[in-house]
């Protein structure tokens, strides 16, 4: 890469992409519809084309993290040459300011950041999930108590909260995954909460107790399964929101600690190289914008269709 | 009305203030121990903690403290004893400058943007829109900061590290610091704009809308007479909750742009571990936070005629 692509070459770039993009969402839709048996396919047939583009990143980056090892041409620690190296056939996307592979640690990155991401948003979605819940159905003094204490934790920024707590505790992988994953689960909590609100006063649930059924019948058998679709899709957005702020947090330098192949701390240590007109660092970030991206399509798509709009 | 939401607020930053200071007594072990690290002796640690007050009870302690922020007086910095008020004085000038700085072009253009496709709806202009601005809310603040540096300063129209003199004429000062409000304005509009596209729409539906079609009137007076004002208050709402994310969506993008303002000092206090700056700057920025939530709560009662005068 030598200094920087004119502006319309770029826009040629953007719209050759973009096709692809469309053209390969297009033939995964395809694909799936006749792999999936016939009313599932039926559904998949019907999803937008974001839906299906989304589907299929989602998947490469499954496949990505799964077989990093095995894709990967060169160990993730491995110093393999000289600093900055241009973009070459051994090295594919050169290699980053410590003289590592950077296609390799882009691949490693898909297993690190997004399981990080994805362990966080599981901690946060479990406690949340479970004590919004919990409090919907026990009501009185333990829901007051809950609820306050999140009212609290959510009257700080979440950024702001998460850098003053990792001061406090100090840096490191364990402490910022649990106090992203306290701080979301706050706002699990509150949706879980609104949705079991208006389960609970159901005739079913009337039934359910004057039949006798313990707490824990209540919640797992007759309130979740009623929950499930806000919450799945509650989900894949929590995940939107832990993965950026990890992502931002590694960046800041204050998350994922080296060496591990981390895309946020990635874009911060090759970040001089922009300065030369390089894009490489900018791909960690892309991986990250894309991922989510994906994410918020499939999300999109499913509440659409869980709230009947038809528009 | 007003004076009870007032009231909250003030609730809310007294709690806030206990939060932040607190946060600090939760730390297992002690303060002065953990930052002095294992191989500090029995005085040094009984000396640092006179200094900084930690045998004094945590309610007396409390108090000094707040006693003195309420007076501007922040205590002084773990890292290097410079009092805190010096340090943050011309930073968060600087901070508010930024944030003002994409407001005044973010909330513009998101309003005008949130209407024209509201008017236009479901035509090609609304459908683009919509890919694209759910796919700006993905993007990391860095992403967007990295490419507008490619793009914008690479070709050499504007700098890309945004250091201002604090002598500079605004003129200067604009010029400089375009990148980062750009940036900051790219993230924060698309969920403006789309907030207030669904408000507008989701008032179309209602009677005295179809009333006012019926009459003859044209979709643009439509909207901007009849639906307009009756979105106004989730309008404001989500302006203020958006000029809140901004608050912290500072943070990144100043570590990115070198920018001296508020985040980068908390940013670089938090891999010091220089609790009293964090716990300084985390509370101006809760308090900021909180009053814009606070605003808007009062703006939107206000724009209500129901809740103004209500029975």
């Amino acid at each position: 890469m030598n200094g920087p692509t004119p502006v319309w070459l770029s826009a040629v770039y953007l719209v050759l992409v973009f096709a692809c993009a469309v053209g390969l969402a297009a033939g995964f839709r395809g694909l799936l519809a006749l792999a999936a048996p016939a009313g599932l396919a039926r559904t998949l047939r019907s999803a937008p084309l974001t839906a299906s583009f989304g589907l299929l990143v989602i998947l490469l980056y499954f496949l990505a993290a799964l077989f990093a090892p095995v894709i990967a041409p060169f160990g993730e620690r491995e110093v393999v040459g000289g600093q900055f190296l241009p973009w070459d056939s051994v090295h594919l996307l050169g290699t980053d300011n410590l003289g590592r592979d950077m296609f390799t640690r882009l691949l490693y990155g898909a297993r690190n950041t997004v399981g990080v991401a994805f362990i966080t948003t599981g901690i946060a979605f479990f406690a949340g999930a479970l004590l919004g819940l919990l409090a919907a159905v026990v009501g009185g003094w333990l829901d007051q108590f809950l609820s306050r204490t999140v009212d609290v934790l959510m009257a700080i920024p979440a950024l702001i909260f998460a850098l003053l707590l990792l001061t406090i505790l100090g840096t490191s992988v364990v402490n910022m995954i649990l106090v992203i994953a306290l701080i979301d689960s706050t706002r699990v909590f509150r949706l879980a909460r609104a949705v079991a609100m208006n389960i609970v006063v159901m005739d079913y649930i009337e039934a359910a107790r004057l039949r006798g059924e313990g707490l824990y019948h209540l919640i797992l058998r007759e309130i979740l399964p009623n929950a499930a679709a806000p919450l799945v899709a509650e989900f894949g957005l929590r995940f939107c929101f832990v993965f950026l702020s990890i992502s931002a947090l590694s960046f800041l330098g204050l998350g994922m600690q080296p060496p591990t192949a981390d895309w946020g701390s990635m874009v911060r240590e090759n970040a001089t190289l922009i300065t030369f007109g390089d894009v490489t660092p900018l791909l960690p970030a892309g991986a990250i914008a894309l991922l989510t991206v994906a994410v918020n399509f499939v999300v999109d798509w499913m509440l659409h269709r869980a709230s009947g709009l038809k528009e | 009305m007003v004076a009870r939401r007032l009231g909250l607020g003030v609730l809310t930053l007294f709690v806030i203030s206990l939060l932040i200071f607190g946060a600090v007594e939760l730390l297992p072990g002690d303060l002065a121990q953990e930052i002095l690290g294992q191989s500090a002796t029995e005085e040094t640690v009984a000396a640092f903690r006179r200094e900084l007050g930690l045998d004094l009870p945590a309610y007396q302690r409390y108090l000094t403290w707040l006693g003195g922020v309420v007076q501007g007086d922040f205590g002084t910095s773990l890292a290097n004893g410079r009092p805190i008020a010096d340090l943050i004085g011309v930073r968060l000038g600087n901070t508010l400058f930024l944030a003002l700085y994409a407001a005044v072009i973010a909330v513009p253009l998101a309003l005008v943007l949130g209407i024209l496709a509201a008017l236009y709806r479901n035509s090609l202009f609304d459908r683009a829109i919509n890919v694209v601005t759910l796919t700006s809310i993905s993007f990391p603040e860095f992403f967007v900061a990295y490419i507008l540096i490619v793009y914008l300063s690479q070709t050499g129209f504007f700098p890309s590290i945004a250091r201002i003199d604090p002598d500079a004429g605004l003129g200067e000062k604009l010029y400089r610091t375009f990148l980062p409000a750009l940036t900051l304005t790219l993230v924060v509009t698309a969920h403006m704009m789309r907030m207030t596209r669904a408000a507008i729409i989701n008032l179309l539906a209602s009677p005295y809308i179809e009333m006012a079609r019926l009459k003859g009137l044209s979709p643009a007076r439509v909207i901007l007479k009849h639906a307009l004002p009756n979105a106004l208050a989730p309008i404001i709402n989500v302006v203020a909750l958006n000029l809140a994310y901004l608050i912290t969506g500072v943070v990144v993008v100043e570590v990115v742009f070198v920018y001296p303002g508020l985040g980068q000092l908390m940013v670089d206090s938090v891999s010091k571990r220089d609790i009293t700056v964090v716990q300084a700057a985390a509370l101006i920025f809760a308090c900021a936070y909180v009053l814009l939530n606070l605003l808007a709560d009062v703006l939107s009662t206000l724009s209500n005629p129901r809740l103004v005068h209500k029975r």
